[in-house]
């Protein structure tokens, strides 16, 4: 173990990490917010991420005609291309959302009370969709176009501000506002709300269970779009199994900050995309993963509710 | 009425006496050891030969079902890393086969005794967890020994361990690479001994205990079952058959990878046991040998075998929400029925 890596690099281990981080809370936002409403893990989360970083690609060489040669863009056309790979992803990954909550959850939904059959279904739905794109791109991995220019735009403390970095956190942090005041100060946010809060009470009360539901699943695939797009920004990489990789740790940072709970899900992707980079730094990258899940068992263990747990009512559903 | 392959069979089993269900219980077993005969017929399958199929995937399967079943059937603790135990057994095999001269049957009991010690170590401390915690938090445990395993050179990092021998020739029976079905028969006498002690204990304390907890574990715990001590009975039960399993497993294949034991073997046993239907043994049973035979016999089709893997459960659970056979509702009879057995 070599520790003054972690003090030479320190601040730019941070900055990336806090990358790594937002993308996984909008990852997150697809479990938690779908938790939060339905008490179960939408499994398939994952590989609406998966779709999201393909649209992203797809969107960059079938609509624009980049390939993965071309010279990275600037002024209004990067602009441009940009905003349509992100929207792109987002409806993509929006679509597949609702889409899959109406396949694999909503008739189960009417007709058990087992939340596992439902799991089983999510998990069927995740095997169909990544053995689909892995037959389609026959398991070879798919490059990015970079269109962005990773430039520095400056050195703070010995860590180099990429553009690219920078623009997931500053992009990340905008959308998370709009969600905040979107489930706080809007009508159908308080409907997630109040489904959240009791699910039998909120139907006896005359909210639209199934709209509430699906306006969930879309806001929860939207943030996994746009992280996908962020992903493909910074890493410009993207496999059939990539959902795999990028949701378990996404739904690790949601149970870690409490699952069901949105400011919970940003505390928890932030700190695991921290611990992950110096982890991988100190460690080395193979122990990467472990580190995380030993993190969160210490969590768990005395916090079982994760850090920021779920509110009363709850935790005892 | 429909015909209804669970309740048909539970009341010829309630009508018959003492030896007619022995006549029964003869005819499954002796049926199940018959099957090799199968080969070359229509159940046969593509590829890979039919008795070999029927050691591994189904017959292995089988038994991680029949344990996983235990902890998330009868007790209903989510467990989605039950793979670990499956590993601990298989590398306790590779190690013990490198390092000493013991045979299969001496490293067997080795196995199974470490694969319950590492459940007791992870329920002891996880188990205070509940529903979605620990599912994740299990995850966590057979990702850990998987990357630790892939990581550790001591046991072969990512190239596995290599030439671990074969058990030896036992009361007349080689097992070699050729006798596939001397390897069938081991493993169906553990699926029957599993199966025997599961029925024997679902009817006494812990069974009752389990199916308590299942049901509503705060009201058990009010009722005086001490539901931590039983929770962490099931966890080490069924750690103790996925240990056995991976056993059996590595002296057959004589080489384990840690990629063998991904996360994606854990939710193919969990798919086994929802799919047949939760906390019922033979439901389980017929879950597990369906789901794992369907990709060996339409394997022709192998790019998209997985695929259709996927659709099956999918379209299965939307028309059968409690599994195949499901376990008799004894809750809902009580209630709607007004005839509380």
């Amino acid at each position: 173990m070599d520790f003054s890596v972690l003090t030479d690099q320190f601040a730019s281990l941070t900055f990336d990490g806090i990358a790594l981080g937002f993308i996984y809370v909008l990852i997150a936002l697809g479990y938690t917010m779908v938790y939060g409403v339905l008490r179960l893990i939408n499994f398939a989360n994952s590989e609406v991420f998966m779709l999201g970083s393909f649209a992203t690609i797809l969107v960059a060489t079938k609509l624009f005609n980049h390939t993965i040669e071309s010279d990275p863009l600037t002024g209004f056309k990067l602009v441009y291309t940009m905003t349509a790979m992100l929207v792109g992803a987002m409806i993509v990954s929006g679509v597949a959302s609702v889409i899959i909550e109406i396949v694999a959850y909503r008739r189960l939904r009417s007709r058990t009370s087992n939340r596992l059959t439902s799991l089983i279904s999510a998990i069927g739905v995740s095997i169909v969709l990544a053995e689909a794109v892995r037959m389609a791109t026959s398991s070879a991995p798919m490059g990015s176009p970079r269109l962005l220019d990773k430039t520095i735009l400056a050195t703070v403390w010995g860590a180099d501000i990429r553009v690219d970095t920078l623009l997931v956190i500053v992009f990340a942090i905008i959308l998370l506002i709009v969600l905040d005041l979107f489930v706080n100060k809007s009508r159908l946010g308080m409907g997630i709300r109040a489904v959240s809060m009791d699910y039998d009470t909120s139907r006896l009360m005359g909210i639209n269970l199934n709209k509430i539901i699906s306006t969930t699943f879309l806001i929860g695939g939207l943030g996994t779009g746009a992280a996908s797009f962020f992903y493909i920004t910074v890493y410009e990489m993207t496999r059939f199994s990539i959902g795999f990789e990028l949701g378990l740790a996404a739904f690790t940072a949601a149970v870690l900050g409490g699952i069901g709970n949105i400011r919970g899900a940003f505390a928890g992707g932030i700190a695991l995309g921290l611990i992950e980079m110096y982890a991988s730094a100190v460690l080395g990258t193979q122990w990467r993963s472990i580190t995380a899940f030993v993190i969160l068992i210490l969590v768990l263990l005395f916090k079982p509710n994760g850090i920021f747990g779920e509110s009363l009512q709850q935790a005892r559903v | 009425m429909p015909f209804n392959l669970r309740d048909t069979g539970a009341t010829l089993w309630a009508n018959s006496n003492k030896w007619q269900r022995y006549l029964i219980a003869g005819v499954i077993i002796v049926g199940a050891f018959a099957l090799p005969l199968l080969e070359g017929t229509f159940l046969n399958t593509p590829r890979t030969p039919f008795v070999s199929v029927l050691f591994y995937p189904i017959g292995v399967y089988v038994l991680m079902a029949l344990g996983l079943n235990v902890v998330v059937g009868k007790s209903g603790l989510l467990d989605l890393g039950y793979v670990a135990f499956y590993a601990v057994g298989a590398y306790t095999a590779g190690i013990l086969s490198m390092h000493t001269k013991l045979n299969t049957w001496e490293i067997l009991p080795v196995g199974i005794a470490l694969a319950m010690l590492s459940g007791f170590v992870l329920g002891a401390a996880v188990l205070r967890l509940r529903g979605d915690y620990l599912a994740i938090v299990t995850l966590g445990f057979g990702e850990i020994i998987r990357i630790t395993a892939l990581n550790s050179s001591a046991v072969g990092g990512a190239n596995g361990i290599s030439n671990i021998p074969n058990p030896p020739t036992t009361f007349g029976f080689t097992f070699d690479l050729e006798s596939d079905r001397n390897y069938y028969w081991v493993v169906l006498i553990l699926i029957i001994i599993t199966i025997l002690i599961i029925r024997g204990l679902s009817a006494r304390r812990p069974g009752r205990a389990w199916e308590s907890i299942r049901q509503d574990e705060d009201v058990a715990e009010l009722m005086g079952v001490n539901t931590y001590k039983y929770k962490l009975w099931a966890f080490v039960f069924g750690a103790s058959v996925g240990g056995a399993a991976g056993v059996l497993f590595a002296s057959k294949a004589m080489f384990i990878a840690p990629n063998i034991f991904n996360y994606n073997i854990s939710i193919l046993i969990l798919a086994f046991v929802v799919f047949g239907g939760m906390g019922n043994i033979w439901g389980v049973v017929f879950g597990a040998v369906l789901l794992s035979y369907i990709p060996e016999r339409i394997r022709f089709i192998s790019e998209a075998r997985m695929l259709i893997f996927g659709l099956v459960l999918i379209i299965m659970m939307n028309l059968r929400p409690d599994g195949l056979l499901p376990r008799k509702k004894r809750e809902k009879i009580g209630i709607a029925g007004g005839e509380i057995k």
